[in-house]
């Protein structure tokens, strides 16, 4: 990671904040989500999502962190987490080499007119009616972070009563993957 | 062998090669003292718990080896907090061992219980919260090796008291492996060190940026060597100080906020920075857009998240130094650098221009005088500990220090009432040197109790005040840039000498110049801990400065 070409940046590149999607292989251990959360309240990152859960290997968890920032505060993040004792490994996934997914789960206001409409919306988006009462119904999707973003404006429309989403994971596609040198 | 936790942790210490603790002892640590008692393991009982860490401190920045204090739970392992962040700042290797609660009890607010794991998570480099007691050596050994390996930074045990009583099969640690910190650890990146020749070659105007990495490498002869070998001028910052003697000709002594004009000037007009373990700290480079805008930049640095941090590096190299000029001397053999002549002229001029004076008039005992008394009477050769404020940045720019580990300051986090403690870590480091304190009157009080443990354990430790009655740095800036609004910074002065004699100690006061000399000459005599008050004028200030976020061009004095 140390040869120099990485250090050539474009100028722009320290300007263009962007999304993230940071990977973190980490020890499973209680205090591990403490100790990544704490360096980013540290040090004034801005996490916008943050996902965690075991992975095929018992003794180590996967985070899916979403970050903004420019390329700058990024590496910063990336060299700052590497610090840390229990972290194994993180890359930074980028869109066109990666799948990203969330859940989220709506209840959506909905009366006699309205309650197809909003069938119809959950459908376009492959979503799934997960309960329904008189007046409410409740809608559970999974896509890409657009498509959650799209659907969440979609129902707005009608009022959502409450909603939960769980951040996003993210995993390189097999096709993708460069041979292991990524640190 | 069954062994109850507390008996497995001073086996664990013993086998870290820990000859000293220092700690104070209370409710939820008390399985661990009982074995400590008769363990061979030394003590040193402090009267604060700050006290403890920045003697711990003291002791492992003299020696090089990983200090070790120890509190009670809730308010003796809050009282740590303090000095852990110190260390993390300053790179220090610390392991501080806390009793808990025991483990049904955490998280019920039970009695002097706080939770240390969670508060000291951004204050460490890393925690542990032991809740098996069969894991308690292996968490031992590896608190050891990462304080000590890489970047050193503070490690924190905590140890819940039903943890200390079990009794479990005493099993000697594996070899520590941590597959995610180790892979941290790659090879040196030798195409790098190659480009950095080349540079190196193609310079005119050169400098060596020296920071505290170089002495915690232990790369003081290999620095050395570089700048002889190269006639490069050297400049350290404060943390730096001692890894290059201060007396030699290309030295240019401290350079950034409170450092010498020349060595700012230096760094400003170089075409050619070489920064060895340093950071590019705001008290350096002030404007970071305004700071050496003309020089590449090689950044020597183990800490990958050091490099780019603050500046582009145009040359990173990522690395332990001592190992990295090692690599580089070798290779300098075959390369041809040019001679730097007109660059050590222009360096002899700005040094002749704008040394570093201060008044010194016969009727005051100016401060600036008095350090420059005590260096030459310890020779230049003393281990000197400061608090925080401008009697520290005094004794940085007057006291030539020539050996690495000889300058011992809170840089990092700037703690005022680190200088009394730290000295009783390295005097009970190091109980055949002269060990010397200069305090400010507001650092001295905050850890002033510590004068019953040096007294305690015989530890002739001398004090130099430097007593102007004030936070001297606050109402310096308050005078500079809040229209002289002294808002909250007169401290008066209480009387040191009785206090001093009141602890058992020796007490001095002067308030005439020519009593500064023969005041530090029997000072030095005197085989107890000694207490000069200094009274020097109210309103001197520290120059030359440079303001915070300025840049050369804003130079004061």
């Amino acid at each position: 990671m140390w040869r120099s070409p990485r250090f050539c940046l474009p100028p722009f590149a320290f300007i263009l904040e962007m999304q993230h999607t940071l990977s973190l292989l980490v020890r499973n251990h209680p205090g591990v989500l403490s100790h990544v959360a704490g360096l980013f309240t540290r040090r004034s990152y801005n996490i916008e999502s943050i996902s965690v859960g075991v992975t095929e290997n018992p003794e180590l968890s996967r985070m899916t962190i979403a970050v903004g920032g420019d390329e700058r505060i990024v590496q910063q993040i990336i060299k700052q987490c590497q610090k840390l004792v229990d972290v194994l490994s993180i890359k930074d996934l980028k869109y066109d080499e990666s799948i990203t997914r969330e859940l989220a789960v709506f209840t959506v206001k909905a009366t006699n007119q309205t309650r197809t409409e909003i069938i119809q919306i959950a459908s376009v988006f492959n979503g799934r009616v997960a309960d329904m009462s008189e007046t409410s119904i409740m809608i559970e999707v999974t896509g890409n972070q657009r498509q959650i973003d799209s659907i969440t404006r979609l129902l707005s429309q009608y009022g959502i009563e409450e909603m939960a989403r769980t951040g996003l994971v993210a995993l390189t596609f097999p096709s993708k993957r460069k041979p292991e040198n990524t640190k | 062998m069954k062994l109850t936790g507390a008996q497995i942790l001073i086996e664990s210490l013993k086998a870290e090669g820990v000859e000293v603790i220092f700690g104070i002892p209370g409710g939820a640590i008390m399985p661990v003292y009982d074995v400590l008692f008769d363990s061979g393991i030394a003590h040193i009982l402090n009267r604060h718990e700050q006290g403890s860490i920045h003697a711990a401190e003291g002791y492992a920045r003299t020696t090089g080896k990983v200090g070790v204090c120890m509190a009670t739970s809730g308010p003796g392992a809050t009282n740590l907090v303090t000095g852990l962040v110190d260390a993390l700042m300053d790179s220090t290797p610390i392991v501080a061992i806390t009793g808990q609660v025991p483990t049904h009890l955490i998280g019920t607010d039970g009695f002097q219980e706080a939770d240390i794991y969670g508060i000291s998570i951004p204050a460490t480099k890393y925690n542990y919260l032991v809740r098996d007691v069969n894991k308690l050596s292996q968490v031992v050994a590896e608190a050891f090796y990462i304080a000590r390996t890489g970047r050193p930074g503070p490690v924190l045990i905590d140890l819940p008291k039903d943890i200390q009583n079990a009794v479990t099969e005493y099993v000697r640690p594996k070899p520590v492996s941590l597959p995610c910190y180790d892979q941290y650890f790659q090879e040196i990146d030798e195409d790098q060190i190659d480009r950095a020749i080349q540079a190196m070659e193609e310079a005119e105007r050169p400098i060596i940026y020296v920071g505290g990495g170089v002495i915690a490498s232990g790369a003081h002869q290999e620095l050395y060597e570089l700048a002889k070998r190269t006639h490069m001028p050297v400049t350290t910052t404060l943390m730096g100080l001692g890894s290059f003697p201060g007396t030699d000709e290309l030295s240019l002594g401290m350079l950034g906020m409170h450092g010498t004009k020349y060595a700012n000037y230096a760094m400003a007009d170089a075409d050619l920075i070489i920064a060895l373990g340093a950071r590019f700290d705001d008290r350096v480079t002030g404007k970071v857009s305004e700071f050496a805008r003309h020089a590449k930049i090689i950044h020597v640095d183990i800490d990958a998240a050091e490099i780019d941090k603050i500046i582009r590096a145009h040359i990173p190299i990522r690395g332990d130094v001592r190992k990295v000029l090692t690599l580089m001397l070798k290779r300098l053999d075959t390369a041809k650098l040019k001679s730097y002549d007109k660059w050590h002229q222009q360096i002899k001029e700005w040094k002749t221009k704008y040394p570093l004076t201060y008044p010194n008039p016969e009727d005051y005992v100016m401060p600036q005088y008095v350090v420059e008394q005590i260096y030459e009477a310890t020779k230049g050769e003393a281990i000197i500990t400061v608090g925080v404020g401008q009697h520290q940045m005094w004794a940085a720019q007057y006291y030539r220090f020539q050996a690495p580990r000889s300058f011992i300051s809170s840089s990092g986090l700037g703690t005022m009432g680190f200088g009394f403690p730290a000295a009783i870590g390295a005097q009970v480091a190091y109980p055949n040197k002269g060990v010397f304190t200069i305090d400010g009157d507001g650092s001295f009080q905050m850890t002033i109790q510590e004068l019953a443990t040096a007294v305690q354990y015989h530890l002739p430790i001398k004090v130099a005040i430097l007593n102007n009655g004030f936070l001297g740095m606050v109402r310096q800036w308050q005078q500079l840039f809040f229209k002289g609004r002294y808002s909250h910074t007169f401290l008066g002065s209480p009387d040191f000498v009785k206090i001093a004699e009141g602890y058992g100690a020796v007490g001095m006061l002067i308030t005439k110049k020519a009593e500064v000399r023969p005041a530090i000459e029997r000072a030095l005599e005197i085989n107890n801990t000694v207490v000069m008050d200094f009274r020097i004028p109210q309103e001197d200030n520290v120059y030359p400065m440079i303001p915070a976020g300025g840049s050369i061009k804003q130079m004061i004095g």
